[in-house]
């Protein structure tokens, strides 16, 4: 199977290298749009800021790219976000795959710290990506900017609010946390998306 | 909900583990990419590796250990220890580390955090803090607890959030080695003050000290060292322990 990881101006996209390695799948880091459009499956990671990262993607004309994939794509985090309609951070316009709006984080309680960051728990799992063994396990996030529940949410977990911790639309899947760090429970999610 | 983490820390040296007591006398415990693993089975939420070569060689096999770290566990990890400027963060984080830990680095320059929050995101830079209670106060040092400073924990804690650290790791030399539990009120004192997470470190001996550090320590990770590496305590153990007394953990 060939799986691309769209290589763009995020920091830390090996760790989606290395976690597909362990699973035994070796995936192709790349920009390049033949190998991108040819894969089997399509990871778009992402930790960064949503603006320049946009720009960065319409610079090399990845935005449409991305739109216009037929084979299952996988965003992560950054990606998940920038699948979106649009987000507050830097007041960006993203790809609109997802009919939502990312939104920054207001905190309730001195408790609540932004960014979200650790362990939480996934609730109410739906799409291939998940099993039913994998509801109310716990995952690994960083962010400080969220997608509120929407009709195309597939998990959800609760931080200050519910929000999405997956999305998922025909060929488009998304996850706000990282599987590549979310351990056992991680690979089996990554898993789950090569089957698709 | 989320997670309370545990945290277990590993010093490296030419890269093996090894761990001190009160900062010296140091004891081997094993391979660190082997332990790290280890623990990322027995439910570790997170490692720490803490490079305390000073040698540029050193430099060197530690970013490979930390590639190997990168390669084989499937869990978040913090890097410390030869991180005197934003070169360096580039180079561990580029190995694969998710996240850098600052400490004298940031005492003398503290400009290195802003740079490092505003390149790679606030959430990369935990600011590690060695402070002593001394004639009624923290007072911060240098070098790994040889050099004392001017500073205080709650001021240098505040100045750091202010200027973009993501998470603060404060450990008490005072309780370091000694396993007689964390010191509590300074840490529910750094809770309350500040609004990024804070990571106890130094004191840890029994399960106990864990729950303590969690709810009156206010708490949001624990890390110890010597009570993992030499299995006084085990992490699945640990975590079963918290659970029964409600304290939300993986």
């Amino acid at each position: 199977m060939e799986v691309a990881i769209i290589k763009y101006n995020a920091g830390n996209i090996y760790s989606v290298d290395y976690a597909l390695k362990r699973i035994g799948v070796t995936p192709t880091i790349t920009a390049d749009h033949e190998v991108i459009r040819k894969a089997d499956k399509v990871i778009f990671p992402g930790v960064g800021e949503a603006f320049t990262t946009m720009e960065h993607l319409k610079a090399n004309h990845l935005d449409k790219l991305i739109r216009e994939l037929k084979q299952p794509v996988l965003g992560i985090c950054l990606g998940m976000q920038l699948m979106c309609r649009y987000s507050e951070e830097g007041d960006t316009d993203c790809l609109g795959i997802f009919d939502a709006e990312v939104k920054r984080f207001v905190p309730q309680k001195h408790e609540d710290k932004v960014p979200h960051m650790g362990w939480n728990t996934i609730t109410d799992v739906k799409s291939e990506l998940f099993s039913s063994d994998l509801e109310s396990r716990f995952v690994y996030f960083v962010h400080s900017y969220y997608v509120p529940l929407n009709r195309h949410t597939a998990a959800t977990t609760d931080y200050i609010l519910p929000f999405s911790a997956a999305l998922h639309k025909g060929n488009f899947y998304a996850t706000q946390f990282h599987p590549e760090k979310s351990g056992s429970v991680g690979e089996l999610i990554l898993q789950n998306f090569l089957n698709i | 909900m989320l997670a309370k983490r545990i945290i277990p820390c590993l010093d490296i040296k030419d890269g093996k583990t090894v761990k001190g007591v009160n900062f010296v006398n140091f004891r081997d415990a094993g391979d660190p990419v082997e332990l790290g693993a280890q623990y990322s089975e027995a439910g570790a939420d997170e490692l720490v590796f803490l490079d305390i070569t000073a040698s540029h060689e050193g430099r060197k096999t530690f970013t490979d250990l930390v590639r190997k770290v990168a390669a084989n566990i499937s869990i978040p990890f913090t890097v410390g220890g030869g991180i005197y400027e934003i070169t360096d963060v580039d180079r561990l984080l580029n190995a694969g580390a998710d996240k850098v830990s600052i400490n004298s680095a940031a005492l003398r320059n503290p400009a290195l955090i802003e740079e490092i929050a505003k390149n790679f995101g606030s959430q990369v830079c935990v600011v590690a803090i060695d402070a002593n209670y001394e004639n009624d106060r923290w007072l911060c040092y240098l070098n790994g607890g040889r050099i004392p400073t001017e500073r205080t924990l709650f001021e240098w804690a505040a100045e750091a959030e202010s200027r973009g650290a993501g998470e603060i790791l404060f450990t008490s030399m005072t309780h370091d080695g000694v396993k007689e539990g964390y010191p509590n009120d300074a840490l529910a004192t750094l809770a309350d003050s500040l609004h990024i997470p804070v990571i106890a470190s130094g004191g840890a001996g029994k399960m106990e000290h864990f729950r303590d550090t969690f709810i009156q320590g206010k708490a949001d990770a624990a890390l110890a060292a010597s009570v993992f590496h030499f299995g006084e305590i085990n992490i699945s153990e640990l975590k079963d322990y918290l659970r029964k007394e409600g304290i939300c953990v993986r």
